[in-house]
């Protein structure tokens, strides 16, 4: 097969408690596909963790999901605020989400970090001001 | 593995082809073929939503009979707590019991019971490095079989001790062994009291290597039937008989009650099959980490909400914490380490035989072949584009995705769908 199975979906940032949709339509279908469960559970928790600092940061997003047979590609996209540091961002308790959101529970500064760890491959590509887009990659094979 | 037995069933003269289980059904179990329901045994759960939602009584469930009893047998109730919820102004458990001794059970032990000694047991699992968290109760065999078909990751977080149904069975066949060494094995049977289809499927689908100590599931609704014409509410109850659950045991029947008397304050209590596959969506992305246990029931609002009880399991909740009152019930002795008399359960090892025998592994729903798998998604996608979206259930799929898949699978046929005909026409 040449082309990947490709799936979009809008993170919608004025609503919280769709956040996490994405993530389990993701889990979904990787479930029908018979994607090893270890893996699945890898990239339900890195993509949920993409989804949430979306809507925490930069009002909603894009995420598209491209599988094929040998890798599993997650892309995050927003037009958000940008990520100044990225060297600081990934530091495992950083985090520069406002009271209100930490009040909630979210911006713990394990966002970025988990993402990494819960991933094969992540590219992260950002401009302040501009937005943010993230790459989640997995190797089947 | 053996195949899994279940207790839901579709009566074909009943049912009209109607698309009210079709879109309810919370695993997309069934489809409507040539104007009757059919279900997926792969998929189906048991929960029992279809016979809820059915207006037909075409969705029913399998179950032992009362008649199918032979009473000249050794046979030994099991009522489950919730049977206990069903009737109006009990204020003694001990009527209940004595209407099943008049039923004709040698003995009756109480499901509530053993739920306490499971209580004991998991309250050491908890602490034992063994217990991944947060540990998810196994006693709603609908919850059990949801995580094994669809929760991949979350297998090794169910709770490995058998559920207070079957713990009943074994204990009280071991009780009336002891207690009548005149009856060989074979000469004792015992009968559960079920709220639900799930139970008895359980009981039914015996695994490799598990057995089985509920001999009989019966429905609650025919027990009680019978139960009205026995039990004497104007007559005092005969002293010999003692209800030997207490208050913890008696909770489980309801949702939060299992969770609570574990003492164990990290827990989320959850019931109704949406509700419950949010939460396990939840779990599975890790975001719910500072719990310790889970507690999810398939009914609303716990057992009491089973589609075999007769009562409104909201007015059976209310009547469960009347006789709490009334009877004055309080928190029973009922330790597991006075069945142990050993020291077994030191070092929080849980002995063998408490422990479920079926493991709990992932079993997908079928051994697809991931390529062709993609194939068809993608096929199934393309054409789910051109569908009319308004997933109507006319097709006889549950929704306008589903049919597309069944279409490419070759399970339906695009002429089906009727809003696209007319769309096209």
């Amino acid at each position: 097969m040449n082309e990947a199975l490709h799936y979009h979906f809008d993170v919608d940032g004025a609503n919280f408690s769709n956040a996490g949709r994405a993530s389990v339509e993701t889990k979904k279908l990787l479930r029908q596909l018979g994607v090893p469960p270890e893996i699945i559970r890898r990239i339900s928790v890195a993509m949920y963790e993409g989804e949430i600092n979306m809507v925490i940061h930069a009002h909603g997003g894009d995420a598209d999901v491209y599988i094929t047979e040998d890798t599993v590609l997650i892309t995050l996209k927003d037009v958000g605020p940008g990520i100044r540091d990225v060297e600081e961002a990934m530091k495992e308790g950083f985090s520069t989400a406002p009271e209100n959101i930490r009040a909630l529970g979210f911006g713990a500064g394990m966002g970025l970090p988990n993402m990494k760890r819960y991933s094969d491959e992540m590219h992260i590509d950002t401009k302040v001001g501009v937005g943010t887009s993230i790459e989640l990659w997995y190797h089947l094979k | 593995m053996a195949v899994y037995t279940h207790s839901v069933y579709v009566d074909p003269e009943r049912c009209t082809g109607c698309t009210n289980c079709l879109r309810r059904c919370p695993v997309e179990a069934i489809r409507i073929r040539q104007e009757k329901a059919v279900i997926n045994a792969l998929k189906c759960i048991d929960c029992g939503e279809c016979i809820r939602a059915c207006k037909h009584n075409a969705k029913r469930a399998s179950y032992d009979k009362l008649s199918d009893l032979d009473f000249s047998k050794h046979l030994i109730a099991l009522p489950a707590p919730s049977l206990f919820g069903q009737f109006n102004h009990l204020d003694e458990a001990e009527y209940v019991i004595n209407g099943l001794l008049e039923m004709g059970f040698k003995e009756v032990y109480e499901v509530a019971r053993a739920a306490e000694y499971v209580t004991d047991l998991t309250r050491i699992y908890l602490n034992s490095p063994k217990a991944k968290k947060p540990a998810i109760s196994s006693a709603c065999p609908v919850i059990v079989r949801l995580i094994k078909l669809r929760f991949p990751t979350l297998c090794d977080q169910l709770v490995p001790i058998l559920p207070p149904y079957e713990l009943a069975g074994k204990l009280a066949r071991e009780r009336a062994l002891r207690e009548h060494p005149e009856l060989s094995p074979d000469d004792i049977k015992t009968v559960f009291i079920s709220p639900c289809p799930a139970k008895v499927s359980w009981a039914k689908s015996i695994m490799d290597g598990q057995t089985v100590h509920v001999d009989y599931v019966t429905s609650m609704n025919d027990v009680y039937m019978e139960l009205l014409k026995k039990m004497k509410r104007d007559e005092d109850c005969n002293g010999n008989v003692v209800s030997e659950a207490g208050i913890v045991g008696m909770s489980w029947a309801t949702t939060s009650g299992e969770a609570a008397s574990l003492m164990n304050e990290g827990y989320l209590a959850a019931d109704g099959i949406d509700n419950v596959i949010k939460v396990l969506d939840d779990l599975e992305s890790g975001t719910l980490s500072e719990i310790n246990f889970v507690e999810l029931n398939a009914c609303s609002p716990g057992c009491v909400g089973g589609v075999l009880a007769p009562t409104n399991g909201f007015i059976a909740r209310l009547r469960l914490q009347n006789l709490r009152k009334s009877s004055g019930m309080v928190v029973k002795p009922n330790d597991i380490a006075d069945i142990e008399k050993g020291d077994r359960l030191k070092g929080g090892v849980i002995p063998p035989e408490y422990i479920e025998s079926d493991a709990f592994t992932y079993m997908p729903e079928g051994a697809p072949n991931m390529l062709a798998m993609m194939l068809a998604m993608k096929k199934a996608d393309a054409l789910a584009e051109k569908l009319p979206k308004k997933d109507c259930g006319a097709c006889g799929s549950p929704t306008c995705k589903a049919f597309a898949l069944d279409v490419v699978n070759g399970d339906a046929q695009l002429s089906d769908c009727v809003l696209r005909s007319q769309m096209e026409g």
